[in-house]
């Protein structure tokens, strides 16, 4: 069976056969390097012209059809734009602090993928605290968003900036809660252990309706923590023009660009993982032949089109929703999302100790 | 560099942000290039933190001076600048200056041209409407609706195209009726774009009026009461929404306006989802208008038979009309020559954007971008 670690371990050995421990060392670096940011390149890539193509599905219009088949290199074009073009920085603008923003807005990014389960055994680190690693690394991603509207000396950047700042502080709570309601029902917070306790049924399903709600308040929480619409607030087109990045071009702003759609990605693979079994087959009770065909689908498979699935469903969000007003943001937060997913985490935690649950 | 010159900016007494303004508080320009202004506006914001204590626009950057270059036209030339004012109406701004031409030289309008007047300026309306439907909901962050409004906007930009050659500014109202006979197919395309506007305009209900977000930000914002609107000289859908009645085609009927039925819609929320919802049955309105005239286009001349050269008696004229933001007036004074002496047009655009201060005073920055929405600005409308 193709896993990780066995792929891992043969470049290892082989390396280490053919050069000196030392040169093995730098060349085992370079490819995991190389791998992570093709990794998020093509992420990126693959998510940019996703959102394209259904918005033009749900506006009415074709989207990118000239650059490739069927307009599918249309996002290396973008990119290939992007490198080319002039990084300018501002006159007035903290040039530290405004040339470092994007770079940990994608280092947080790449931070965060380490706990994902791609397919089974297919973990870069199946640490044992992976949830928390999550929800603790994800906050990181204010402090590039701060950093940037603070140090672009910009008024839009300042106050789109101030509004993020708000919005994934609060959000953060909620989508911690919701998470949580999975881990009282596993009593792991390791991934891959969330994963295999979801062998017979997904927790969507065998956690009853405490676990649904608890789905669809992370769904909430992780598109205001992404800055999604309609949680747009602190880009805001129409208010801030681009918010924290107005001042941004070129690369640097195709940093922050991709970190949001890997954070998008993220946030997906994570609730597809915690709810919905992750790369695990979708099993029904008894039916021994449904069952068994369910496993011939390969568990990559399984990973990536729950994980899609629910990028479409924030991409629907996207391109229906009108944006919220800051302080209905916040109501929303604080006066209903957060007791809601208060007093659901009580019932889920009855529900553990009463094993109501299947 | 930057900072330096806000500092001087706040402490030189400059009328341009109302003096030095108070410790804290953050001057914003909103324009002149800015995504929600649609166009050339430039608003100096006061705020503090998101709330907003001072608006105070800014204009004069698309002043193009028709009023003055009418002034050096002849009576049948001017009405050609004025497509350039209100783009979005632009039958209805040549309608009006034709009205006032004819008022002045006594011209009988036949009655076909009345009507064909009528349909164009409804279906101008229409086409207004949804563009101001699609760009509200852009500026609350909605984009999708942009693309559906679009949608029905092209069928009317057909329907013009064939019947007078341009799909933005517009001329087909002369002195006198029209500038040309029908299309043949005029009657037919109509027809199909009201069968297309029926079928799709739940979709506006569904995606935007419906919406829980949208009513969230729309309701008791932007509150202009009805004593404001008149005060300010509020017209159209803006004063309509604070419960005034003004709309001229009712008040005042020219054209085709008092052989049809239909109902001056008024609404009493005076906030944003007033104005909004006043915009939104008008759009009925006026396809009611439409049907019932598509069908009963009298025959007869298209165009009064008119002088080669016209010339206004000596006096002052004043017509007014509805455009699709509000009343227009045009104001004549005449010498007697083939030029007016002097042209003034009285744009509803302006008149309610100066109500825009007393609405947002006190709301958040998003809202305000919302009100501009609801108050549905073309700039060089505002800024002749």
């Amino acid at each position: 069976m193709w896993s990780l670690t066995n792929i891992a371990n043969s470049i290892h050995n082989w390396l280490n056969e053919q050069f000196s421990p030392t040169w093995a060392l730098i060349f085992e670096m370079v490819i995991a390097g190389v791998a992570v940011i093709g990794l998020f390149a093509l992420l990126g890539l693959i998510l940019v012209i996703m959102e394209r193509k259904v918005s033009a599905w749900m506006q009415i219009r074709l989207g990118p059809n000239r650059v490739g088949p069927k307009g599918l290199l249309q996002s290396f074009a973008d990119t290939l734009k992007l490198l080319v073009k002039e990084g300018l920085t501002p006159g007035g603008a903290d040039k530290l602090l405004f040339n470092l923003a994007p770079v940990i807005a994608l280092v947080v990014a790449m931070l965060l993928m380490a706990p994902i389960a791609f397919a089974k055994d297919f973990q870069f680190w199946d640490l044992n605290i992976g949830v928390l690693y999550v929800s603790a690394v994800s906050s990181l991603m204010v402090i590039s968003i701060l950093m940037a509207g603070w140090a672009s000396n910009n008024k839009y950047s300042l106050m789109g900036a101030m509004r993020s700042g708000a919005q994934i502080v609060s959000y953060e709570l909620s989508a911690g809660l919701s998470v949580l309601a999975i881990v009282v029902l596993t009593g792991s917070l390791n991934i891959s252990e969330i994963i295999y306790s979801q062998a017979d049924g997904w927790w969507i399903f065998k956690g009853h309706i405490p676990v649904l709600i608890a789905f669809v308040i992370f769904i909430i929480a992780v598109t205001a923590e992404t800055n999604r619409a309609p949680f747009d607030l602190a880009e805001a087109e129409s208010e801030l023009t681009a918010g924290f990045h107005t001042e941004y071009s070129g690369m640097k702003f195709a940093l922050f660009f991709l970190a949001e759609y890997v954070n998008v990605f993220i946030v997906c693979a994570i609730g597809a993982t915690i709810f919905l079994g992750g790369w695990m087959p979708l099993h029904i009770g008894n039916w021994e032949g449904f069952n068994h065909a369910m496993d011939y689908i390969p568990s990559s498979i399984w990973f990536f089109g729950k994980t899609f699935f629910l990028i479409f469903v924030i991409m629907w969000f996207r391109w229906t929703f009108p944006r919220l007003r800051i302080d209905q943001l916040l109501n929303l937060e604080w006066k209903y999302l957060l007791p809601i997913s208060m007093f659901n985490l009580l019932l889920v935690t009855a529900m553990a100790i009463l094993k109501w649950h299947f | 560099m930057y900072r330096n010159t806000e500092i001087v900016y706040e402490s030189s007494q400059n009328p341009s942000i109302g003096g030095a303004g108070e410790a804290g508080d953050l001057v914003i320009n909103v324009g002149p290039q800015h995504p929600a202004t649609h166009g050339v506006l430039h608003l100096v914001l006061t705020l503090n933190g998101e709330t907003i204590k001072k608006v105070e626009p800014h204009l004069g950057y698309i002043h193009r001076s028709i009023e003055k270059m009418c002034e050096s036209l002849t009576y049948r030339q001017f009405i050609y600048v004025t497509s350039r004012m209100d783009y979005l109406s632009a039958h209805i701004n040549n309608q009006a200056c034709a009205l006032c031409v004819e008022k002045g030289m006594q011209i009988e309008v036949p009655e076909r041209a009345k009507v064909i007047r009528t349909i164009m300026a409804e279906l101008t309306r229409i086409a207004s409407h949804e563009l101001w439907w699609g760009a509200m909901a852009m500026d609350i962050g909605a984009f999708t609706p942009f693309f559906h409004a679009f949608r029905e906007r092209e069928a009317i930009n057909d329907i013009m195209e064939e019947t007078c050659g341009a799909r933005l500014t517009m001329n087909y109202m002369v002195p006198g009726g029209v500038m040309m006979e029908l299309h043949p197919d005029f009657q037919r395309k109509v027809k199909d774009f009201i069968k297309q506007f029926r079928d799709k305009v739940h979709e506006y209900d569904e995606l935007v009026t419906g919406n829980i977000i949208f009513r969230n930000r729309m309701k008791d914002v932007g509150i202009l009461s009805k004593e404001d609107a008149v005060s300010f000289g509020c017209t159209g859908p803006t004063a309509r929404g604070s419960g005034v009645s003004c709309d001229i085609r009712k008040l005042y009927p020219y054209d085709a306006y008092d052989k049809v039925q239909f109902e001056e819609v008024l609404e009493t929320g005076c906030d944003s989802l007033a104005r909004y919802m006043v915009r939104i049955r008008e759009l009925h309105q006026s396809i009611s208008i439409v049907e019932q005239l598509i069908d009963n286009i009298p025959e007869g001349d298209f165009q009064a038979k008119t002088k080669a050269v016209l010339k206004l008696p000596k006096g002052e004229f004043y017509t007014s009309v509805e455009t699709a933001r509000g009343e227009l007036g045009v104001y004549i004074v005449s010498e007697g020559g083939t030029t007016p002496y002097r042209i003034k047009f009285r744009s509803p655009g302006f008149s309610n954007l100066s109500a825009l201060d007393t609405m947002a005073r006190g709301s958040k920055l998003g809202d305000l971008v919302a009100m501009m929405g609801t108050l549905d600005l073309v700039i060089p409308d505002i800024d002749r």
